[in-house]
């Protein structure tokens, strides 16, 4: 323990952040900041020469349209996924050096902000990033809307995503990061054995984003059930719909008690409350008890809209519709349910005995049913089929395949006795990794691959988009199949440095694999950098896929207003009844198309969310009551605004059209 | 299947109106305070018990004190219903005049608490003594701050009725404010007996 | 169930030989075999399902694609079928019932709480064990001595594990013995092991617990029963005396501590590590809890606060130094100005405040 923290000292300007705190001393991180600022200032000055702040502004910072902040989520979890991979290679390389003697090159100290940092990134700002993304891109045109319930408000809940996920970044270069691991029980990250600023970074980053996704979950909601084409039952509704709705109810559930939850560390934190703390009456296993009711939803909140997509995928590509269409929306409502009784899966080993753990047990396996009619449900919809084997379905194949095994390994794990063995040992690791990557971010690949045409009007690279899929699905098994083997042998997770050597060959092999993703994730950006570059050879009409639900109905990008005229929907997959039908849009007879208008307020709350979240941190009261006093004042100043819409006027409207019909 | 044969799509024959969807959205918004609250409550319900050799609720709590409490918010609730009925029958001043008296009422409840908290820290039962006090001072004060942000909402409310009258915007703003206050008031009433009543026997 | 046997002992065969040591599917003792068969079992009960499909997820899209020879068998409207359903809900159901029936047996069967005695193996052996910043502290009731970082125990008697902790969550895991249960502060669990041969099997805390987590392991040495008299006579011949000073010295955090032993261990100090009252002057949990129970300590005891506060004393940074935090203070909220009524009310408020509560 030959390092120590800066010496704690408060000044009234700059609060306890003092010169010390800066990491100048960590090469890593000075060229980890070298690099984010001299790309940074590229990227600046490109925008300057190519007078592109203005559009940035108008078109997509300030903009209501759904599509933009779908877009936008996108790109933040793309970037954040950068940063967390970054991190995931960090631990990978340490635990193939540190064998034995060995201590590789990361201490402790800098290994547990990694592994903790990787994990709320990963999930907070990668995973629900990616989701909410492709939630808000597709789902309002799947019911044939022309935007969210509550257009403002989803600029609002963006915006304060990405001031959560700032935070997270400033404190690789101001302060540090918690060192707790992802859920951070207490006692550890209480005030007395997280001493630091690096807890209070992620208390604030995730309090902050956390309203941001509860007000998207209700704003998604209000947008299922009421703004919905006239004639379109919820049983008519697209399968990604329906696992919308399911997602975000599970949203509105389950993220308040996250709020609560942290709300109540954080005051334990900053107020000398007692509620996680030893002493005092207070009790840590509530903490637990509270954060895996959230947690648990939230894995479910993930993958759900994932098994959305793919139902999607796997019926247009089989030129079918989906097979159990009932049965699908039954077994998503069933998992919803179930999601909320068998958080105590999560930490069997704390001795609740035989009777409570069996029954977290079997409610946990008995989710394992309607997920696997799901996966019989897709294998059926190819059945009889007529497959075609474009890269969303390589996802979609991988996914079955993948995500089954991670099944599996996960009903192990719900078994009591079996997981007093593997608890905490990297066959967990294994196993989320399994079904998460297997799950989630193949089904982001999917997504982005089926829906890319649709959103920018020209297909993504097929060669790059298979060499992308090779990299990660191949790269997914040399990673973790060697964690599965190291579980079995008994070896815990979150360990900077281990005594047995005989170890080694296995994580070697594992970081092996991290390499292979790494490449994977190479070709991503060459895939969109090579499809940009030959857009025009790759232009595609409104429909390239012969696709069936309605947001193929809108031109390829579609038009702010997505529809040029209102429909009345009777039916499923509504695109292949209109491409039945011969349907075709009238050319003539357009009238004004009522719709919201941008806004600076959401962006504005947001950074002011950002300064009152590193003032708290720091402890820079006067900035934290003014940033505050600043968002309330914003936030009650926008309601004086009484014109936050307008109409696209008619002949604009008839040009839109006209445009895309050339196209 | 009968849904295939079915199936059309067809224009609109007039344009959609979608009802506001403000209504649901706000209710919505409720539940998931309402989920918010009901962790502070099961916090409460488990740390409520931990003293740690501190003051309990029968040494710290006053029945009238909290009944008078209790009271004001019942009536600030009912003034809120007659300042709806006034806006129902388009009577601005009336509304405006209800409006303001439970404002009022929801400031001296907010006043009363305020004193209850300050009494409280000031004889050194603060939050920082036990896990009860911990709770007990998250619970209420929650809702503490909720009432206070629902009295800001009241005052900016009145601005924006005085200045444009009891429009479309402004009424359907007073309908989820009305919710909003009401909701408070459901919550104050499970406080109230699971806080103070039930310790209190 | 004798070809089941067969199949199980083939299988970890098959792994033990691969030269690692795949402590959880070859384990050293009852409870650790009892986990493997049930994880085995379940893995087979399960592949009844996952095998076909994953064959599927292959053999349909192939045989399915679009550019086949002959697509007269496709269907574009087959997407129901009461047949199919039945099966992928019932199979699976029927599935989960039979692991549900091994999961209720095995999870009462195998409860850590439950003691060994059913075995039959001979006397159990008390240790209560003590995870400390970062290291394992070991005490032998029946025996008056304790260890750090080492844990003996006679090989094929059970060992009943009396469990706790001095600040942050951790787990005692011993994987070639069986499963694990956490130590919790304020809190004592139980956990039951057994090693059926002799050997030396390495333990660690398997929760993250800070700084010095990494370096938080032990070696278990399973021993005959007279090499386990042995050590205990020889632990009781050299060292120091294990009592409330030298606790409150072990307890401070250390990083790769090395293997140490107290040659006497003072009456009741387990109980008062999880009573958290090992220091002088501070109430015990128990005692806290009966008072609680009680009513509290009323408007007197607020004074008290002292006598109740343990973290405050254990704090560190972020590099596991311990940070030296002034005793807690009495009543520390009311020096703020807000909170002085004198300043806001006048000087007699506060008079006539405390003769109402006095």
């Amino acid at each position: 323990m030959a390092n120590a923290q800066p010496a704690e000292t408060f000044s009234p300007i700059f609060g306890r952040l003092t010169l010390d705190w800066i990491p100048y001393h960590e090469p890593i991180l000075v060229a980890t900041f070298a690099g984010v600022a001299l790309g940074g200032l590229v990227v600046l000055a490109l925008m300057t020469y190519f007078k592109l702040w203005g559009p940035l502004w108008r078109d997509w910072v300030t903009s209501v349209d759904h599509k933009k902040i779908g877009i936008m989520y996108m790109i933040l979890g793309f970037i954040m996924m950068i940063r967390g991979f970054a991190d995931a290679l960090m631990m990978r390389a340490q635990q193939a050096m540190a064998a034995g003697e060995a201590a590789g090159y990361l201490p402790p100290h800098h290994f547990d902000q990694v592994f903790t940092a990787h994990g709320v990134i990963m999930i907070f700002f990668v995973a629900m990033a990616f989701v909410t993304g492709i939630m808000n891109y597709v789902m309002p045109m799947q019911i044939g809307a022309r935007d969210v319930a509550f257009p403002f408000l989803n600029n609002f809940s963006f915006w304060m995503t990405v001031a959560g996920a700032l935070l997270v970044n400033i404190s690789l270069f101001v302060g540090e990061f918690a060192r707790v691991g992802w859920l951070a029980f207490p006692p550890l990250s209480g005030a007395n054995y997280s001493t630091g600023p690096g807890m209070d970074y992620y208390l604030w980053a995730l309090q902050i984003a956390g309203i941001g996704t509860t007000l998207s979950g209700i704003n998604l909601i209000a947008t299922i059930l009421k703004m919905r084409a006239p004639g379109m039952k919820l049983m008519d509704m697209p399968i990604f719909t329906w696992t919308a709705l399911i997602t975000n109810v599970l949203i509105v559930v389950a993220f308040p008690v996250l709020t609560a939850t942290l709300a109540l560390l954080t005051l334990d934190r900053y107020a000398d409350f007692h509620f996680f703390t030893n002493d005092f009456g207070g009790n840590a296993m509530m903490y637990i008890n509270l954060i895996w009711i959230w947690g648990h939803p939230e894995v479910y909140i993930l993958i759900i809209p994932c098994f959305g997509v793919f139902s999607e995928i796997v019926s247009t590509f089989s030129g079918k519709p989906i097979f159990g269409y009932k049965t699908m929306v039954w077994a998503t409502a069933c998992i919803m349910v179930l999601s909320f009784v068998v958080w105590l899966h999560h930490f069997f080993t704390m001795g609740s005995g035989a009777s409570v753990n069996t029954f977290f047990g079997i409610t946990t396996m008995i989710i394992a049913v309607p997920t696997g009619v799901k996966i019989f449900n897709w294998l059926f919809t190819m059945y009889k089929g007529r497959v075609r084997l474009e890269v969303p379905m390589y996802w979609t194949i991988g996914f079955l395949i993948t995500f089954t095994i991670g099944g599996m390994t996960g009903v192990l794990l719900a078994v009591p006795p079996v997981d007093f063995q593997l608890h905490n040992t990297l066959f967990l690791i294994a196993h989320f990794h399994n079904v998460i990557i297997g799950g989630v971010v193949f089904a982001v690949y999917a997504a982005v691959s089926y829906w890319w045409p649709k959103a920018f009007g020209f297909k993504l690279n097929d060669k790059w988009g298979k060499r992308t899929f090779w990299f990660w699905f191949v790269g997914f098994y040399f990673a973790f199949m060697p964690l599965y083997a190291l579980g079995l042998m008994g070896v815990t997770r979150r360990m900077n440095a281990y005594p047995d050597a005989a170890w080694q060959p296995y994580f070697i092999v594992a970081a092996f694999g991290a390499v292979l993703i790494l490449l994977g994730i190479i070709s991503t950006f060459v895939n969109f950098y090579v499809s940009i570059r030959d857009r025009n050879e790759n232009r595609v009409g409104n429909d390239p896929w012969d696709a069936r639900t309605l947001e193929w109905a809108t031109q390829s990008p579609p038009a702010p207003y997505n529809f040029p005229f209102d429909l009345q929907i009777t039916g499923r997959e509504a695109f292949w009844t209109m491409k039945k039908q011969g349907f075709t849009w009238p050319k003539e007879n357009y009238k004004p198309i009522h719709m919201p208008k941008g806004t600076a307020t959401g962006v504005m709350i947001s950074a002011l969310a950002l300064a009152f979240g590193f003032a708290m941190v720091w402890y820079i009261w006067w900035l934290a009551i003014l940033a505050f006093v600043g968002m309330l004042g914003l936030g009650i100043a926008h309601t004086f605004n009484y014109k936050r819409d307008y109409y696209i006027p008619v002949d604009e409207v008839a040009a839109t059209e006209a445009k895309g019909a050339a196209a | 299947m009968s849904h295939s044969q079915t199936a059309s799509v067809s224009i609109a024959d007039h344009e959609v109106h979608h009802d506001s969807p403000t209504p649901i959205g706000f209710w919505i918004y409720l539940m998931s305070d309402c989920i918010i609250f009901g962790a502070l409550f099961a916090t409460y319900a488990v740390l409520g018990g931990g003293f740690a050799g501190g003051p309990g609720p029968k040494d710290l709590f006053e029945p009238g004190f909290v009944a008078i409490e209790t009271a004001l918010l019942l009536f600030s609730s009912i003034t809120f219903g007659l300042a709806m009925l006034q806006a129902d029958k388009g009577k601005r001043d009336g509304t405006m005049m209800w409006l303001v008296i439970t404002g009022l009422l929801g400031a001296g409840f907010i006043a009363m608490e305020l004193y209850e908290f300050r009494h409280l820290i000031h004889i050194g039962a603060g939050p920082d003594r036990s896990a009860f006090l911990s709770s007990f001072f998250a619970l209420v004060g929650t809702h503490g701050l909720h009432v206070t942000g629902g009295i800001i909402w009241l005052v900016t409310l009145l601005t924006q009725i005085k200045a444009h009258g009891l429009t479309t915007a402004n009424m359907r703003r007073l309908g989820t404010l009305s919710m909003f206050w009401h909701f408070l008031d459901l919550i104050w009433i499970g406080v109230f007996s699971f806080v103070y009543l039930v310790r209190l026997i | 169930m004798l070809r089941l046997r067969t199949l199980l002992l083939a299988l970890a065969g098959a792994f033990a030989l691969s030269g690692c040591q795949y402590h959880v599917l070859s384990p050293q003792g009852w409870v650790g075999d009892q986990q493997r068969n049930l994880l085995i079992i379940s893995t087979l009960l399960m592949l009844i399902v996952i095998i076909p499909v994953l064959i599927m997820a292959v053999y349909f899209p192939l045989k399915y694609r679009a550019d086949r020879e002959d697509t007269s068998d496709y269907d574009p409207t087959f997407e129901h079928s009461n047949k199919i359903e039945v099966a992928i809900w019932g199979v699976p159901i029927l599935i989960i019932i039979a692991l549900g029936w091994f999961t209720y047996d095995y999870t009462h069967k195998l409860d850590p709480y439950r003691p060994l005695d059913h075995l039959e193996a001979g006397a159990p052996i008390e240790v209560e064990a003590v995870s400390l910043d970062w290291k394992w502290l070991f005490i032998y009731p029946e025996y008056g001595v304790a260890s750090v970082n080492e844990l003996a125990i006679p090989a094929g008697r059970p060992v009943n594990f009396s469990l706790t902790s001095s600040t942050v969550m951790n787990t005692l895991s011993i994987p070639a013995l069986g499963g694990m249960v956490y130590s919790m502060t304020g809190m004592e669990t139980k956990l039951h092991l057994i090693a059926d041969e002799t050997g030396t099997f390495p333990g660690r805390s398997a929760h993250y617990s800070g700084p010095g987590f990494s370096h938080m392991t032990f070696d278990t040495l399973a021993m005959s029963d007279e090499d386990f008299n042995a050590w205990i006579e020889e632990r009781k011949t050299d060292g120091a005396a294990l009592d409330r000073a030298s606790y409150l010295e072990l307890e401070k955090p250390t990083i790769d501590e090395p293997v140490r032993y107290y040659a006497s261990v003072e009456d009741g100090l387990f109980d008062r590590i999880v009573e958290m009252c090992v220091e002088e002057g501070k109430v015990c949990m128990g005692q806290m809890m009966m008072q609680d129970e009680m009513g509290g300590g009323g408007l007197a005891g607020i004074p008290n606060a002292a006598a109740y506060s343990y973290d405050r004393a254990r704090t560190i940074d972020g590099f596991g130094n311990l940070i030296d935090l002034p005793e807690i203070e009495v009543k520390a909220l009311h020096e703020a100005f807000w909170n002085d009524p004198a300043a806001i009310c006048g000087p007699d408020f506060a008079v006539t405040e405390d003769t109402k509560n006095g």
